[in-house]
Formats: structure tokens, C-alpha cells, sequence
């Protein structure tokens, strides 16, 4: 049995933070991920980031990565892996992991669930056909691996991922067909839609896919407008040629370990789906289970490391360790997110997480 | 509508157009960003104080024109990619755009290329004046395109030679 305080389980930019602050607090750190590199979602993210100065903006989300390691291995306490994948949680709050082919059983005082989110899917006839991708895959083939998906992508979903992996794409040489997007408006930053249209590419709003075809892989997709009641309008189908068909219409926490737990869930969309309740100190309802970022609510890489160190001081905070400036740290990270989630664009998660807190 | 093309309309442009007069006393940024976003790097590259400080980090970026020498220090740093130069004192009969251009290959000096509108149409032919690069911003280089002096408004991306990111 491996024993620690505090056991992350996630490393992307929320559960690096948590990491960085619960050690920088003297606290005993393991830090888990099932992938082989860690960053998260960050590793995928060629593009600079929004957000403030002080949460790396004008960063790209590799770099961002790459810096928030580097203050991971500044600390002797943190015990990180890579290739962990956690799997699941027991009653005795002993959580058992995959680790190099051998299992491992932890038991921490605190955990902190930081796995993030996975993306939804679309129904649509064919939509199995090879060449029907996440947008997450293709990033990942494009991005991580320098794979390219295939020659002419048509885009479902106009939300920030969506145009942000269509601007990938132009940039790796690949032709964006379109994007189609069945709200009548433009879901993500229109900043990020500019340029994406001053590329030539154009975007559908009040449209969706109506079906893929192809004999053994994609060849095309009919897309046809939707009316203000999101009903198809016959006589409006359009058909797009291209190989692959990218689906970015949303993600939803991966929630899978706090279930386990029994924290208490509550399905709030604003959110993505299901997600826990919990309190000002991002705990859940089940005592010493803390979560930050996606998996507590899809949001952004920006929020996602605030919540991560509030999660981090929290957490290190209940076992009894201190840091000088402990209050100044937490009001500087909570009136950063509240900052972010002051204006329009944060309405949504404003909304939704009016719901959560206990 | 930009929120439904994506393309900012006329209006939109209008607001954040210097004066014909200040227009013509050469370079200043023209910035396109009409959403609020919790965003400030525009605000914070500039050397100048020539963005107005952000009392909130969802505000619209505001341009003192009078400020702004057109150094282009925020073009790089603006992670939307909304922000332009443009200069008509350039020369008699042409002006200059500058303009962020993240893809390759990044044109030679002297290049002509084709210059794209808002909507990625081709406006006509621009020349390639300077390549710069700011610090910290190496990957995101700023272009210097003469155009005809009727397209400087219009221009806001290049394509290079047969490559085919626009469609
Ligand atoms: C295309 C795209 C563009 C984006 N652009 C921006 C942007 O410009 N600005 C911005 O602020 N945000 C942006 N984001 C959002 C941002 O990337 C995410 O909000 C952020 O990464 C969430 O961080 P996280 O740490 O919560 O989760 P993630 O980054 O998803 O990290 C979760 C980690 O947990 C690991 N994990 C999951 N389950 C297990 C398990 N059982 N065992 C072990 N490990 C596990 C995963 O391997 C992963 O490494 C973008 C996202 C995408 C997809
Ligand atoms: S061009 Fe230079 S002076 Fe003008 S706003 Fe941008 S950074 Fe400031
Ligand atoms: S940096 Fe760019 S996207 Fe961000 S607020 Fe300024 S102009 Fe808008």
C-alpha cells in the first residue's frame, strides 16, 4: 500500500497546480496520470491562450505546460507518475491504479480529482464510418503525434474547440470544408471565428449534419438548416466532399471516480452534465475528496489552474500544514476567478455553479 | 451579423476606424475585437499606454489613437489574432497593413502574394515589405504588406504562393 497526504489524480493544468501549491504548503504530493506526458489538455493546445498575464496569456498551451512541469520537479515532496491510471475508489477510501503493468492500492488523507472532461458525441446515420473523428483525436493525431486526420475536414460545432481545431488544421496544411454549426450563432470567441473566416472558411450557423456517406470511409456529409424551432428544413441539404468528419459539439466531465465515492451529483448543463456538489473549499460532499477544473464543471485552462491551487491550499490547509501567506494566496486566486467568470462569457458557468454550492 | 458570419460589419468597423486625419499621419492599430472575453494582453504589451488600462478583464480593448506609434508590439501579443496596423503615409499610392500570419511558410521579402478580405476572398495582390518578429512572440510574425491604398481597410490575411489553407 502507498501512502501519502495528498493523492491528485489528473495531471493537466488543474491538478499540476494543486500539486504545486499543496507542496509549496510541505504536504506529501502524489500526482497520477494515465497518459505518458503531462499537461492535460494543455499538451494539444498549439494556439495562445486568453486570460490574464498572471494565468499565462498570449502563452501558448504547450508552453504552459511545459513551465508548470518544470515547477513540478522543483519539489522534492511531489511523487509524480506518468502511465498511472487510476481506476477506481473504495469504500475505505484506498483508490487502486494502473501503473507500468503493476497495480497499485493508495491511501491518502486527502484526494484531489482534477481527470478533467471527455467529449460528447453526435448522433447521425453513419456516423460510424471511418473517418468520423472527436476533435480531441484529431488534435491529439495532429498536434502530439504529426499525424494528419486526412485532406478536407468538414467541422460540426463552432464552440472555441471547434474553430480553434479548425485553425490547426489550416495551419498543418489541411482543408477545412466548413463549419457547421446548428445554433444561429456562432458558439465560441468571435475573435477565433475571424480568423478562421479570413482563411476562406466558412461557417453554417442554423445548420447540421444530416447524414455522412462513403463506401468504406467518409467521402462527404449532407448538411441541411435547421428553422428557429432547430427543425430541419427539407430542400435546404447541401453536400460537402471531404474525408474526415470532426465532431466538437461539447465536453462532459469525466466524473466516473467522485461517483465511485459517492459524492453527491447533480446534473446541471450550463456545467456539461453531472457534476458534484461542493463547498467553498472545493470539497464534495464526501469528506477529504476535492475536485478542480473540467471534471467539476467544463470550463477553461485559466480557471482550471485557479480552482487547482485553491483545491491544492485547501486540501494541505486541513491536514494541518501552513504557508506564510496563505490568506493573500486564496483571496488572489478567488478574485482572479471571479474576475474571469465576471462578464458575458462567463454567464453559463456563473449560472450553473449557482447550483453546486452546498 | 459577427456573431452569425463571423465577419465584423461596417458598423462594427466604423468604431474602431481612426479619423481620416489621423489615418493619414501614418501607422496606428486598427483593433478588431467586439466581444467581451476575459482577455487582456493587448492592454498589457503595449509600451505606449496607448490601450486604455482594463478596469474589469471582460472589457473591450479602447484605443487612444493619438498614443499609438504603430509599433505592432500588440498585433503579436493578442491571442485572438484581432489586432492590425495600418499606414497610409507609407508611400503615394500605396499603404501598409501589418498583419499576424501564424502559418508557413512565412513569405520571402519581396513576395507577392495574394491579399485576402475578412471573408478569406482574394482583394488583390500585396507585396511583402518586412517580416518581424517581436520577443517572446517569435511564433506568431507580423507581416508588412503594401497594398493599394484603396484595399487597406479591406485586407486583413495573406495567401502564399500555392498553398491551399483557404479554400
Ligand atoms: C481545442 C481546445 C482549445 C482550448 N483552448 C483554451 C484556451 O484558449 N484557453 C483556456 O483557458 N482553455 C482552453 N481550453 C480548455 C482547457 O484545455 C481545459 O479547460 C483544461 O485543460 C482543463 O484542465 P483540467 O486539468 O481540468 O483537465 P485536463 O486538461 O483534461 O486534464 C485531465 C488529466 O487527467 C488525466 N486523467 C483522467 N482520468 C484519469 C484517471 N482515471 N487516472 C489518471 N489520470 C486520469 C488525463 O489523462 C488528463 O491528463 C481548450 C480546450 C480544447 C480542447
Ligand atoms: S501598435 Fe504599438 S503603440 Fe499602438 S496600440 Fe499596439 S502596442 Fe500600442
Ligand atoms: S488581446 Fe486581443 S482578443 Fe484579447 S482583449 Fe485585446 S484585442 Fe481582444
Amino acid at each position: 500500500m502507498l501512502k501519502t497526504d495528498i493523492a491528485i489524480i489528473g495531471a493537466g493544468p488543474a491538478g499540476l497546480n494543486a500539486a504545486i501549491s499543496a507542496a509549496a504548503m510541505g504536504a506529501k504530493v502524489l500526482l497520477l496520470d494515465r497518459d505518458d506526458r503531462a499537461g492535460g489538455q494543455l499538451i494539444k493546445q498549439t494556439h495562445k491562450f486568453f486570460g490574464s498575464r498572471e494565468l499565462h496569456a498570449s502563452l501558448r498551451g504547450i508552453d504552459i505546460a511545459s513551465l508548470l512541469l518544470a515547477r513540478v520537479r522543483e519539489f522534492d515532496n511531489i511523487d509524480f507518475r506518468l502511465g498511472a491510471t487510476v481506476l477506481g475508489y473504495y469504500e475505505d477510501g484506498v483508490i487502486t491504479a494502473e501503473y507500468r503493468g503493476n497495480f497499485l492500492k493508495i491511501k491518502a488523507d486527502r484526494y484531489v480529482i482534477a481527470t478533467g472532461a471527455s467529449e460528447k458525441i453526435l448522433p447521425f446515420p453513419n456516423n460510424d464510418l471511418p473517418g468520423v473523428y472527436g476533435a480531441g483525436a484529431v488534435q491529439t493525431l495532429t498536434n502530439v503525434y504529426g499525424v494528419l486526420p486526412g485532406k478536407r475536414v468538414i467541422m460540426v460545432g463552432s464552440g472555441n474547440i471547434g474553430l480553434i481545431v479548425s485553425y490547426q488544421l489550416l495551419q498543418a496544411g489541411v482543408q477545412v470544408a466548413g463549419i457547421v454549426e446548428a445554433a444561429p450563432g456562432i458558439g465560441g470567441y468571435l475573435v477565433h471565428a475571424a480568423k478562421i473566416r479570413r482563411a476562406g472558411v466558412p461557417i453554417y450557423t442554423s445548420h447540421t449534419i444530416k447524414e455522412a456517406y462513403g463506401d468504406s470511409s467518409v467521402q462527404g456529409a449532407v448538411i441541411w438548416q435547421l428553422d428557429e424551432k432547430w427543425q430541419p428544413l427539407n430542400g435546404t441539404e447541401k453536400d460537402i466532399e471531404a474525408d474526415v468528419i470532426c465532431i466538437a459539439v461539447g465536453l462532459t466531465p469525466l466524473t466516473e471516480l467522485l461517483w465511485q465515492a459517492g459524492c453527491q451529483m447533480k446534473y446541471v448543463p450550463q456545467l456539461g452534465g453531472h457534476v458534484n456538489l461542493r463547498d467553498e473549499n472545493l470539497m464534495t460532499s464526501v469528506p477529504g475528496i476535492y475536485v478542480a477544473g473540467d471534471v467539476s464543471g467544463v470550463e477553461e485552462a485559466s480557471a482550471a489552474m485557479l480552482e487547482g491551487k485553491l483545491a491544492g491550499l485547501a486540501a494541505a490547509k486541513s491536514l494541518g500544514y501552513s504557508i506564510e501567506n496563505y490568506d493573500e494566496l486564496w483571496q488572489q486566486a478567488i478574485s482572479q476567478l471571479d474576475g474571469l467568470r465576471s462578464g458575458p462569457a462567463g454567464e453559463k458557468i456563473r449560472s450553473g455553479l449557482k447550483m453546486l454550492v452546498r | 451579423m459577427l456573431t452569425k458570419t463571423g465577419v465584423p460589419t461596417a458598423q462594427e468597423l466604423d468604431r474602431v476606424t481612426p479619423t481620416r486625419h489621423r489615418l493619414e499621419q501614418g501607422p496606428v492599430a486598427i483593433i478588431e475585437c467586439f466581444q467581451q472575453i476575459p482577455c487582456n494582453p493587448c492592454f498589457l504589451s503595449c509600451k505606449q499606454g496607448a490601450i486604455q488600462e482594463f478596469s474589469d478583464i471582460n472589457d473591450l480593448p479602447v484605443l487612444d489613437d493619438s498614443k499609438c506609434t504603430g509599433c505592432g508590439i500588440c498585433i503579436a501579443n493578442c491571442p485572438g489574432l484581432a489586432i492590425f496596423v495600418v499606414d497610409y503615409s507609407y508611400s503615394p499610392d500605396e499603404g501598409l497593413v501589418k498583419l499576424p500570419y501564424e502559418f508557413l511558410p512565412v513569405p520571402e521579402i519581396d513576395a507577392q502574394v495574394d491579399a485576402l478580405d475578412r471573408e478569406g476572398r482574394i482583394a488583390g495582390k500585396g507585396r511583402v515589405v518586412k517580416v518581424q518578429r517581436f520577443k517572446g512572440q517569435e511564433r506568431t510574425p507580423v507581416v508588412w504588406l503594401a497594398v493599394p491604398k484603396d484595399l487597406v481597410m479591406s485586407v486583413r490575411n495573406i495567401k502564399v504562393g500555392g498553398q491551399s489553407h483557404a479554400r
